[in-house]
């Protein structure tokens, strides 16, 4: 029986459709902000108390680290353009939403990175070359986890999201006060782990916080092919908060992050945060943006600029003068210096190293390929040495 | 000295782990009170509480991904994925992320994660519930791969998968979950990574595992009837394989068949060949022989007798190699 003999349709379309929607779930939320790009200041009565102990130091302390990774990231794209490193993911305009999260963290807080995460690294004591040791390659990992409560950056996007999860299933079990932050971006929002884990998360109403950058481009593609709806709004279907925050309002950003981590510290469950931010520059050293995205899009963006925010304020209320702006240019370029000399200094591994990591206890297939490969190597020795000496006779 | 089923025997080995360190569990899909869909670990949450026996949502790379985690954070979770076929949704967690954690982290961090796996055919199932990927995570470094074929094995396998400090994969051959045997839980006997000579034979060697290994020596009975003197080596460990003990038995007896469930091209059986050809090529008689899968997708329930080795397949396999 073909589609024909079906009736006509009869039907309102359109009047269903409406019936089915209770509440807009592409409605945009409110953007929580506390600082307008003019550097003046936003009173929010829910969120202004979570930003209210950030005190003339404090806020001169966010805009240090924020120069201080700024001027990092450049040094290495830098570094990148010169051959020194092979690739390089630059976090530029990604300083507020990266600082302000991470400084609302307590030091029994875990971290779990994707790539980008440069600046929540310097906030959580990490010596900044160390991550550089990755885009180097002479190392998959560069640092100890468990010094910095900062995992290894992950590659394969929002896998890491699963990991934050199953760490904080354990601080519950350990009756810890710990809460793990995972890390990720409006592409990675796609990512099954990332459903996944904000299931696991709310069934278990683990101590996570799932903080998204936004930054609106998962290299050439654009957030809306990502989602119909404001990913904040997907935190309500697994059954938790979401907000959305100005992710280029370092202040708006630790109110918030802050807000987030106390709620889960006290065992109400996790909350995903989108940090509405851009990403000024390119997915890494190996993208052309010129290819998918106007210049006057980024132009609006730079008006927007995290560091030039803050620095407004600090000037118009005398928290800051020239000379503390001279003096975080003067330890920016020395970080910028030490980074070059520890990038220079990072030699290639051995490749027997390796052999030795693939299993932790003895395995007789990976010792035997040990073997052979050092009897190889001894091969080309013997070789050398003979040519020299039939050289020198 | 007590008698118990391969399935049994693994509740028992989850018991004494969950009995020994307080910091494993188990986590799966019905695996709390249903006591999973085979009963391995039934009686296990009543016993040890619903936060080390863990009804987990179901998703199989939520169940990867958090074990991860929970072992970043001091814990030694055992993963039961319900069926060979639904393992795929975290193949990425266990490839890319559970099998180099220590690798890229320079040997820092470890994620001594257990996953079991019911794996095999001969069960008369829907399409998934009897396949053999075994090869897929074996050609994986960082990984180790078991799979018990008694109940003896099954008791200690399972807990030396445990103590291991690497990940460990155990494929239990779901269609005998139900064969007896005596377990000894006294003593282990053997490490959970090396093979075992289970018939000891002249005229020519079969290598097996998991499902095949009563079929194997079914099939060493009936050729010994012609005259034939088989010897049976049960794996027990797909990666690593334990090559010394099948080159010893190679150089004894100069013909080897190796049989799977899992198809043969790119399987476990060409591995053998191959590293058999390298260490006792002037010993064989006759070329190695697999006796495995077709290239196809596991076949229809049924039909599946006619894909799955047998004793008849085996045995023409052997008159092959013999009349080499």
């Amino acid at each position: 029986m073909g589609a024909e003999h079906l009736p006509a349709s009869e039907f309102d379309i359109e009047e269903l459709e409406q019936s089915l929607v209770t509440s807009d779930p592409a409605a945009a939320p409110p953007l929580v902000q506390l600082m307008a790009p003019d550097g003046s200041v936003r009173e929010d009565a829910k969120y202004g108390q979570y930003a209210a102990h950030l005190d003339g130091d404090a806020l001169r302390a966010m805009y240090r680290d924020m120069a201080l990774v700024r001027r990092f990231d450049q040094e290495a794209t830098a570094l990148q353009r010169q051959g020194q490193l092979l690739l390089w993911p630059p976090l530029l305009g990604q300083e507020a939403a990266q600082i302000g999260s991470g400084s609302a963290l307590k030091p029994q807080d875990y971290v779990f990175p994707t790539y980008r995460e440069h600046g929540v690294a310097l906030t959580r004591g990490l010596e900044l070359s160390k991550v550089l040791r990755l885009f180097r390659g002479v190392s998959n990992g560069g640092w100890d986890p468990r010094e910095s409560n900062f995992h290894l950056y992950t590659l394969v996007l929002a896998a890491q999201s699963l990991h934050a999860v199953g760490y904080a299933m354990g601080v519950q079990r350990d009756g810890d006060d710990a809460v793990t932050v995972a890390y990720f971006g409006d592409g990675a929002s796609s990512e099954g782990d990332v459903h996944e884990s904000m299931v696991f998360a709310a069934s278990n109403q683990s101590p996570v916080v799932f903080f998204c950058q936004n930054n609106h481009w998962a290299i050439s593609v654009p957030t809306e092919v990502q989602s119909r709806i404001p990913l904040s709004n997907r935190a309500s279907g697994y059954g938790f908060p979401g907000i959305r925050v100005d992710g280029n309002d370092v202040v708006a950003v630790h109110a918030v992050t802050r807000w987030a981590l106390e709620r889960a510290r006290s065992g109400k469950g996790p909350v995903l945060i989108e940090a509405f931010t851009y990403r000024m520059s390119a997915h890494t050293t190996a993208d052309d943006p010129t290819k998918y995205r106007e210049a006057v899009e980024e132009e609006k963006w730079r008006e927007r600029d995290p560091l030039l925010r803050l620095e407004r304020y600090l000037r118009s209320t005398n928290t800051a003068g020239q000379d503390f702006f001279d003096q975080v240019t003067v330890e920016a370029d020395k970080l910028a210096a030490s980074t070059r000399a520890d990038v220079l200094a990072m030699e290639a591994p051995d490749f027997e190293d390796h052999f030795a990591n693939v299993y932790g206890d003895p395995h007789p297939l990976v010792q035997e390929e040990l073997e052979w490969h050092r009897q190889y190597q001894a091969g080309f020795a013997e070789d050398n040495a003979g040519r020299a000496e039939g050289e020198a006779r | 000295m007590a008698t118990m089923t391969i399935a049994k025997a693994i509740t028992s080995g989850l018991r004494a782990v969950l009995a020994d360190d307080p910091k494993t569990l188990i986590m799966g899909e019905d695996i709390g009170k249903l006591g999973g869909v085979y009963r391995v670990t039934e009686g296990l949450q009543a016993e040890f509480g619903a936060d080390r026996v863990v009804d987990t949502p179901l998703a199989e790379s939520g169940i990867l991904g958090t074990a991860i985690g929970l072992c970043l954070r001091g814990y030694r979770p055992i993963c039961e994925i319900q069926f060979d076929g639904f393992v795929f949704p975290a193949f990425n967690q266990i490839t890319t992320q559970l099998a180099k954690i220590r690798s890229r982290s320079s040997g820092m961090l470890s994620a001594p994660v257990v996953i079991r796996i019911p794996y095999g055919g001969g069960i008369g199932s829907i399409e998934h519930h009897s396949e053999s990927p075994e090869a897929l995570f074996a050609h994986t470094p960082g990984l180790r791969i078991i799979t018990p074929s008694n109940a003896h094995d099954a008791y200690w396998m399972t807990q030396q998968a445990v103590a291991s400090e690497d990940p460990v994969i155990i494929f239990e051959p779901k269609r005998r979950y139900w064969l007896k045997g005596e377990v000894d839980t006294e003593s282990a006997g053997r490490d959970a990574f090396s093979a075992q000579v289970v018939r000891e034979g002249t005229d020519a060697t079969i290598v097996a595992y998991g499902p095949l290994v009563p079929v194997a020596l079914a099939a060493a009975m009936a050729a010994e009837e012609d005259g034939n003197s088989v010897e049976v080596i049960d794996l027990r460990s797909i990666s690593p394989i334990d090559f010394d003990t099948v080159t010893a038995s190679v150089e004894k007896t100069g013909r080897l068949i190796v049989t799977h469930e899992a198809p043969t091209f790119g399987g476990i059986g060409g591995e053998i060949a191959a590293r058999v050809a390298e260490r006792a090529f002037l010993s064989l008689e006759a070329p190695v022989l697999r006796v495995g899968g077709f290239h196809m997708p596991y076949p229809l329930a049924k039909v599946e007798e006619q894909y799955l080795p047998d004793i008849d397949r085996l045995l023409e396999a052997l008159d092959r190699s013999l009349a080499y």
